[in-house]
C-alpha cells in the first residue's frame, strides 16, 4: 500500500479555530463586489452532486440512530402558523426539552446524552411564552422577524421588530431579506439592509433567510449568501418555509459552498440553516451528510448547523423506535407536540 | 463496535453493507463452477478452468471454463445456424425478445449489481445506480431499433455472426453495449467476457434462457486471450467488436486485415479534462471525482489529464486536495464508499509502477491522509502536479485512480494540449461561457465531448473514439452502422467483374489491356510517343508535362522518374510522374495545412463543388477525348456526364448530411455531429478513371476532409487534367492533392503514414489486406474493397450515404443546460 500523506492543506492563518466549543461570531467584512461578480454556479452539475450525494452516503444501525439523535440536537423546532396559540407554543417547548421517549434513549444507551432541540422558533408574539416554557433548559428562543415571511414592511418597522424581540429575550433572530435587492442585483442595498439588521440584533445571533426558492437562480442564491455573510450574518438560512420551493439539496449545496468559500477567504465561520419541507428522517440525514461532506464535521453542531422543521421530529422518533425494537413504529406511540 | 454516544460525538460513517446472500446462494447452487453457454445450453468445458476472484478480498468466487478453439468453433456454428431465423423473425419479434431482456435485467437488477461488485470490485453504488440501469436502458433502446429497423434502416441487412470481446471494467454494461445492437439488427453473437469478470455474463446467459431466446442467438464463451484469439481468427465470424486496450486492438486490426471481417474497436484513452478559469470550480471538483475516481479510474474515457487555466490552478488544486480527504475507499459492497478495489494484482502493480515513474520524473504526488484497506487490492485517489506534457504519466493510460494536472494560458493552448495525445476517446470542458464551450468542443479530437459534466452515458448517444482510441460507435443511430451492411452490394467477382456489367449494360466494347499499362513498362519503352487522336495538326505536339498536384501547385515528382502512359491501342500518349514516399509526405503536409477546409461552412464547400462541375462542363469535350484515348470507349460522353452529375450529388450533400440531437434522458442537448476524419488517403478505382476519381474524392472533400488522391493507374492523365479544373474552381490549395504512380506502393505508404487519419483503397485484395494491416500503426480508419469492385456508374452503388458515413466520424457533444 502507498504511504500516507505527503503534504496537507495549510489553512489561512487568520482562520477561526474549529476546536472552540462555540464558534466565534462572523464579524462580516466590507462589501466586495468583484467577489460577487466572480461567482459561478453550474446548475446541472450542482444538481448532479446533490442527487448522487444521497446515493454515496448512508448510515445504518447504530450510526443511523446516533445521527438521528444528533439531528434532534440541531433542530429548530418551529411553529409559524396563523393559528398558533400560547398553548400550542408551550406544547412545542415541552417537546423541545424531551424530544425522545426516555425508554428509547435508555435502550440506546443514550440516556446521558443532552438530547434536546437546538431552539424553538416562533413569531415575536410568542417569544415570552416560549421563554417561560423553556426556563432552565438552556434552549434559546428564536423569533422570525422583519416582516416575515415577505419582508416588505417599512424598513424602520422591520428593524423595530428585531429590537422588540431582542428586548423580549430572543437570542436568535431569523430575518428575511428583500428579494428584490437580489433580483435587481442591487448588492449594496442588500448589504446595507443586512448590516443594519445585524446591528439591531446586538448580541442576538442573526440568521438571514434568503427565501432561495424566490431568487430565480442558484447563482443568485450563491451571491445573496456571500453578501449576507459579508454583512455579518451568523447563519444563512434557505427558506421561510412559505415559498413554493423551500430547502432543496441543490440550494443547500450552493449555500454550503458559499460558506466554505467565505471561510477560505476570510477565515470566518458562518452557520447553515435548512428550513422548509424537511419532513422525513431520511431527508434530515441527507442534510447532515451534505453538511459533513461539504463543510466538515465541525458544522454538525448547533452553533453552525440547524434544521428548521415542525414535523421532522415525529418521523425521527418513529425511526428511533424501529432501531430499538426492530418493529415499524406509529406516530401515536410518541408524545405529540 | 462503536456505541451510540460515541458516534453521536464523532459523527463518523459506519459500515453500510449490501447483502450478498442471494448471490452466494446462486453461486453455491452452481457448485461455484461454470461451463459455456452454447446453442442455448450449458456445456461443460473440455479444457482447463480458472478461478475468478473477488478483488476486495482476493478470495475465489467460482471456477470458470477456459474455452478452447474447438468450443469457440461450436459456438460460432451455433450462432451461424441461428442467424437466418433470427433475422427472418422480423423486427417486431426481435423487439419482443430485447424488451424481455430489458425487463429481466430490471427484475434482477440488485442481484446483477451485487454479483458485478463482487466479481469486479466496483462500488455497489455504481453497479446499482449506473451500470445495471444502463444495461436495461440499452436493451430497451435497442428493442426500439429492432422494431424500427425495417423502416429506418432501409437497404441494410445484418452483418451475420458477430464475435464480441469485452473488458473487465464494466462487464455487464459492455456486454449490453455489444449484444443489444447486434441482436436488434438481426445478428447473432459469440461473446467472450474478460477472464477477470465472467460471472455477470454467465448470469445473463441464464436470463437469455429464462426469456426463451432462441438457442444460438447469444453464446457466451469464457476464457483468456487465447479464447479471444480463437474468436478473432475464426473464418465464420463476420465482424469483430472489441473493447479493450489499444495494444490488443492493434493485434486484432492486424489479425483481421484482409479477412473481410468488419471491425469496431473501442480502445484506450488519456482524456483531457479542460477547466477554464470562469468555471464553477466546486462543480469542477465533483467533475474530477466523476472523471477519475469513478470505477477506481479503470475507465477508458476517464478524465485523467486535468488541464486548468493558469489563474485558477492553485485554487483548484487546493479544493481538490480538500475533497480527496473526504473520499471513502473500501468494501465494494458498502453503500457509502466512493471507490472500491482494483481489479487484480497485475493492474495494481501497473498503477504503482507508473506512479513511481511519475515521481521519478519529477511529478509531485498527493494522496489523502487516510489509508486503504489492507486486505484486497486497493489504491488511493492520487493527484499528480508539476507534470509536464512530456512526462510518462501525462502520456500513458494509467487505468487507475491517478490524475495528472497541467496548466494552460489560452483557449488555443488548451486545445493544443488537449489534442496532444495519440488517443481521442473523450474530453470534458468546464466553463460557464457557452461561446467558449462551443468553440472548443469541435476542436477537440475526441468521440465524446462533455460540457460541464463527465462520464455520462446513454444508449441514445454514440460512444467511440478518434485516433488510436479506435473506430466505430456504440449507442445511438450511429452505433447501428456497425451491425448492418448494405444489401444488394455487388460482392461477387474480383475487379474484372464490373466490366462484364458495363459490356452487358451498354453494349460497349470490353476495355483493353490499357488498365495494366503502367505495369507494362517493358512494352511501353518500345512504343512511339503521343496519340494521333490528340494531335491538333501536323506540327509536332507541344510537350505536356503532367506533374503531381500538391498544395495547389503542380510539382515535379521528388524522384525525377516518369512513367509512360499508354492508350487503348497500346500507343504511348504521355508520361506521368512517379510519386514516392517524399511526395506522399509533402502531400500529407499540404493536406494538413488545408485543415481550414473543415471549418469553412458547408454552404461554402457546396459552392466550390458546384463551381467544379461548372468548370468541368466547359471542358467536357476535352475529357471525352482523353477518356476515349485511354479506354477505347466509343462514347465516353456517359462517363463525363455521370461525373458532372456526381459532383452535383456531393455539392448537394455537402450541406445536407446533418447531425442529430439525441434524446438522452437528462436535461441536456446531446449533439451528434458528423465531423470529417481529417487527412484522408484515397486510392481511386481503376475503372471509370474520371468518374471513379470524383466518386471517391468528392464525398471525402464534401464532408470537409482534405485528400491525398492516388488516381487510377490505367488513366492517370485524366487526373492530371482534372487538377487544372480544381485549380480554376476555387478549391483551396491542399484540399485535393494528387500523387500519381504505382497505386499499390502509394497505398502502402499512405497506410503506414501516422499523420493520415483515414484511408480508402479501391483495388485488389492483396493490397486491401496490406492497407488494413499497415493502418494498425495509428489505427486510422480504413475502407477497402478487397478487390470486389462496384459499378461506379450505378447511383445505387456508387453514391450517397455509404460514402458519407465512411467520410465522417460522429462526435457526441453533451451540453447540459439550466441556470
Amino acid at each position: 500500500m502507498p504511504e500516507a500523506p505527503k503534504q496537507r492543506i495549510v489553512s489561512p492563518s487568520s482562520t477561526a479555530p474549529l476546536d472552540l466549543p462555540v464558534a466565534p461570531r462572523n464579524p462580516g467584512k466590507p462589501l466586495d463586489l468583484s467577489w460577487i461578480e466572480e461567482v459561478r454556479v453550474n446548475r446541472s452539475a450542482v444538481e448532479r452532486r446533490a442527487a448522487t450525494l444521497r446515493t454515496r452516503r448512508t448510515v445504518k444501525k447504530e450510526w443511523q440512530a446516533a445521527w438521528l439523535l444528533r439531528a434532534i440536537t440541531l433542530l429548530d423546532l418551529t411553529t409559524l402558523s396563523g393559528d398558533d396559540t400560547p398553548g400550542r407554543v408551550r406544547r412545542l417547548c415541552a417537546k423541545a426539552r424531551r424530544p425522545v421517549r426516555l425508554d428509547l434513549l435508555e435502550a440506546m444507551g443514550a440516556a446521558q446524552l443532552p438530547i434536546h432541540a437546538a431552539a424553538i422558533c416562533v413569531y415575536h408574539i410568542f417569544v415570552k411564552v416560549a421563554l417561560e416554557a423553556l426556563e432552565g433548559s438552556g434552549i434559546p428562543v428564536a423569533a422570525v422577524s422583519t416582516g416575515f415571511p415577505a419582508g416588505l414592511s417599512p424598513f424602520e418597522q422591520r428593524l423595530g421588530e428585531i429590537r422588540a424581540s431582542v428586548a423580549e429575550g430572543a437570542e436568535e433572530i431569523d430575518v428575511v431579506i428583500t428579494r428584490a435587492h437580489v433580483l435587481t442585483e442591487n448588492w449594496p442595498a442588500l448589504y446595507d439592509e443586512v448590516r443594519q439588521m445585524r446591528e439591531a440584533c446586538g448580541d442576538a445571533h442573526i440568521k438571514t433567510i434568503l427565501a432561495a426558492g424566490e431568487l430565480g437562480t442558484l447563482r443568485n442564491v450563491a451571491r445573496a449568501s456571500l453578501v449576507c455573510m459579508m454583512a455579518g450574518a451568523d447563519f444563512i438560512k434557505t427558506s421561510t418555509g412559505k415559498e413554493s420551493v423551500n430547502a432543496t439539496l441543490p440550494i443547500g449545496l450552493v449555500m454550503a459552498r458559499a460558506i466554505r468559500d467565505y471561510r477560505e477567504r476570510t477565515g470566518h465561520l458562518v452557520g447553515l440553516k435548512a428550513a422548509g419541507g424537511i419532513r422525513t428522517a431520511r431527508e434530515g440525514l441527507d442534510w447532515l451528510a451534505l453538511t459533513k461532506e461539504e463543510l466538515g464535521d465541525r458544522w454538525l453542531r448547533p452553533d453552525l448547523f440547524r434544521l428548521g422543521a415542525s414535523s421532522l421530529l415525529a418521523d425521527i422518533e418513529r425511526q428511533l423506535e424501529h432501531y430499538v425494537t426492530g418493529r415499524y413504529s406509529a406516530t401515536h406511540r410518541h408524545p405529540a407536540t | 463496535m462503536a456505541s451510540i454516544p460515541e458516534i453521536f460525538q464523532t459523527m463518523d460513517y459506519g459500515p453500510a453493507p449490501e447483502g450478498s446472500a442471494l448471490v452466494d446462494k446462486w453461486l453455491d447452487g452452481q457448485g461455484r463452477q461454470f461451463g459455456l453457454f452454447i446453442g442455448g445450453a450449458w456445456v461443460a468445458g473440455e479444457g482447463e478452468s480458472f478461478e475468478t476472484l473477488n478483488p476486495a478480498t482476493g478470495k475465489a468466487l467460482a471456477r470458470v471454463t477456459q474455452a478452447t478453439p474447438g468450443e469457440v468453433d461450436r459456438a460460432v456454428r451455433a450462432a451461424r445456424k441461428a442467424q437466418p431465423a433470427w433475422w427472418e423473425l422480423g423486427g417486431h419479434g426481435r423487439a419482443r425478445y430485447l424488451y424481455a431482456l430489458a425487463r429481466q435485467v430490471q427484475k434482477h437488477s440488485r442481484f446483477l449489481a451485487v454479483l458485478e461488485s463482487l466479481d469486479n470490485g466496483k462500488p455497489i453504488r455504481e453497479s446499482r445506480d449506473i451500470d445495471v440501469p444502463l444495461v436495461a436502458r440499452h436493451f430497451y433502446y435497442h428493442a426500439g431499433w429492432a422494431q424500427l429497423m425495417e423502416q429506418e434502416m432501409k437497404g441494410r441487412v445484418p452483418v451475420g455472426v458477430i464475435g464480441q470481446i469485452i473488458p473487465w471494467n464494466f462487464p455487464l454494461l459492455m456486454l449490453a453495449w455489444k449484444i443489444a445492437p447486434a441482436l436488434a439488427m438481426g445478428n447473432t453473437v459469440v461473446l467472450k467476457p474478460a477472464e477477470f469478470t465472467s460471472l455477470t455474463a454467465l448470469r445473463f446467459a441464464e436470463l437469455c434462457g429464462e426469456i426463451g431466446l432462441p438457442p444460438g442467438v447469444v453464446n457466451i464463451v469464457t476464457g483468456d486471450g487465447r479464447t479471444g484469439e480463437a474468436i478473432v481468427v475464426h473464418p465464420q465470424i463476420d465482424k469483430i467488436a472489441f473493447t479493450g486496450s489499444t495494444e490488443v486492438g492493434r493485434i486484432i486490426r492486424t489479425a483481421t486485415a484482409g479477412s473481410g471481417k468488419k471491425v469496431s474497436l473501442e480502445l484506450g484513452g488519456k482524456s483531457p479534462f479542460v477547466v477554464f478559469s470562469d468555471a464553477d470550480l466546486d462543480s469542477v471538483v465533483e467533475g474530477v471525482v466523476d472523471a477519475i475516481w469513478f470505477n477506481q479510474g479503470q475507465v477508458c474515457c476517464a478524465g485523467s489529464r486535468i488541464l486548468v487555466q493558469e489563474g485558477a490552478a492553485q485554487r483548484l488544486i487546493a479544493k481538490l486536495k480538500e475533497r480527496m480527504e473526504t473520499l471513502r475507499v473500501g468494501d465494494p459492497l458498502d453503500k457509502a464508499i466512493d471507490m472500491g478495489a482494483i481489479i487484480a494484482p497485475v493492474q495494481l502493480e501497473k498503477i504503482q509502477a507508473l506512479v513511481q515513474r511519475g515521481e521519478e520524473e519529477g511529478a509531485s504526488l498527493w494522496q489523502p491522509s487516510w489509508s486503504c484497506p489492507r486486505e484486497g487490492w486497493f489504491f488511493p485517489p492520487t493527484l499528480m502536479t508539476e507534470v509536464s506534457p512530456a512526462a510518462t504519466v501525462a502520456q500513458v493510460e494509467i487505468f487507475g485512480p491517478v490524475v495528472v494536472l497541467m496548466s494552460f494560458r489560452t483557449p488555443s493552448e488548451a486545445v493544443e494540449l488537449a489534442n496532444n495525445t495519440r488517443y481521442g476517446l473523450a474530453a470534458s470542458v468546464w466553463t460557464e461561457n457557452i461561446n467558449l464551450a462551443l468553440d472548443v468542443a469541435p476542436q477537440l479530437k475526441a468521440g465524446t465531448v462533455w460540457i460541464n459534466c463527465t462520464n455520462v452515458f446513454d444508449a441514445a448517444s454514440g460512444f467511440g473514439g478518434y485516433r488510436e482510441s479506435g473506430f466505430g460507435r456504440e449507442g445511438g443511430r450511429e452505433g447501428l452502422q456497425e451491425y448492418v451492411k448494405w444489401a444488394d452490394r455487388r460482392t461477387g467477382g474480383e475487379s474484372e467483374g464490373w466490366r462484364a456489367g458495363v459490356v452487358k449494360g451498354d453494349g460497349r466494347t470490353k476495355l483493353s489491356k490499357a488498365t495494366r499499362a503502367v505495369k507494362s513498362r517493358s512494352r511501353a519503352a518500345s512504343t512511339p510517343s503521343a496519340s494521333p487522336a490528340l494531335r491538333p495538326s501536323a506540327l509536332p505536339p507541344i510537350d505536356r508535362t503532367p506533374k503531381l498536384y500538391i498544395g495547389g501547385k503542380q510539382v515535379r515528382p521528388d524522384a525525377g522518374y516518369s512513367l509512360p502512359v499508354l492508350d487503348a491501342a497500346g500507343q504511348r500518349i504521355g508520361e506521368i510522374g512517379l510519386g514516392n514516399r517524399k511526395d506522399i509526405r509533402n502531400a500529407v503536409e499540404a493536406a494538413h495545412k488545408a485543415a481550414g477546409w473543415a471549418r469553412s461552412t458547408a454552404h461554402a464547400r457546396a459552392q466550390v463543388l458546384y463551381y467544379l462541375a461548372e468548370n468541368l462542363a466547359t471542358r467536357e469535350e476535352e475529357f471525352r477525348s482523353r477518356l476515349h484515348a485511354f479506354r477505347g470507349i466509343a462514347a465516353p460522353e456517359r462517363e463525363v456526364a455521370l461525373t458532372i452529375e456526381r459532383i452535383y450529388s456531393y455539392a448537394a450533400w455537402a450541406d445536407k448530411y446533418d447531425g442529430v440531437v439525441h434524446h438522452t434522458p437528462y436535461r441536456n442537448v446531446t449533439l451528434a455531429m458528423p465531423e470529417p476524419i481529417g487527412v484522408m488517403g484515397v486510392i481511386c478505382p481503376d475503372e471509370w478513371p474520371l468518374l471513379g476519381l470524383v466518386s471517391t474524392v468528392l464525398p471525402a472533400v464534401a464532408m470537409g476532409n482534405t485528400v491525398v488522391a492516388v488516381p487510377s493507374a490505367s488513366a492517370p492523365l485524366v487526373a492530371t487534367d482534372f487538377y487544372q479544373v480544381l485549380d480554376t474552381s476555387d478549391v483551396p490549395d491542399g484540399v485535393v492533392n494528387i500523387v500519381t504512380g504505382d497505386p499499390a506502393e502509394l497505398a502502402r505508404i499512405l497506410a503506414a503514414h501516422d499523420d493520415v487519419d483515414g484511408i480508402w483503397y479501391f483495388g485488389n485484395r492483396e493490397t486491401s489486406a496490406e492497407v488494413e494491416r499497415l493502418s494498425a500503426g495509428n489505427m486510422k480508419r480504413t475502407w477497402v474493397d478487397l478487390g470486389q469492385s462496384r459499378d461506379w456508374s450505378d447511383p445505387h452503388d456508387a453514391v450517397g450515404e455509404e460514402f458519407l458515413e465512411q467520410a465522417t466520424q460522429v462526435k457526441n457533444i453533451w451540453i447540459p443546460y439550466g441556470e
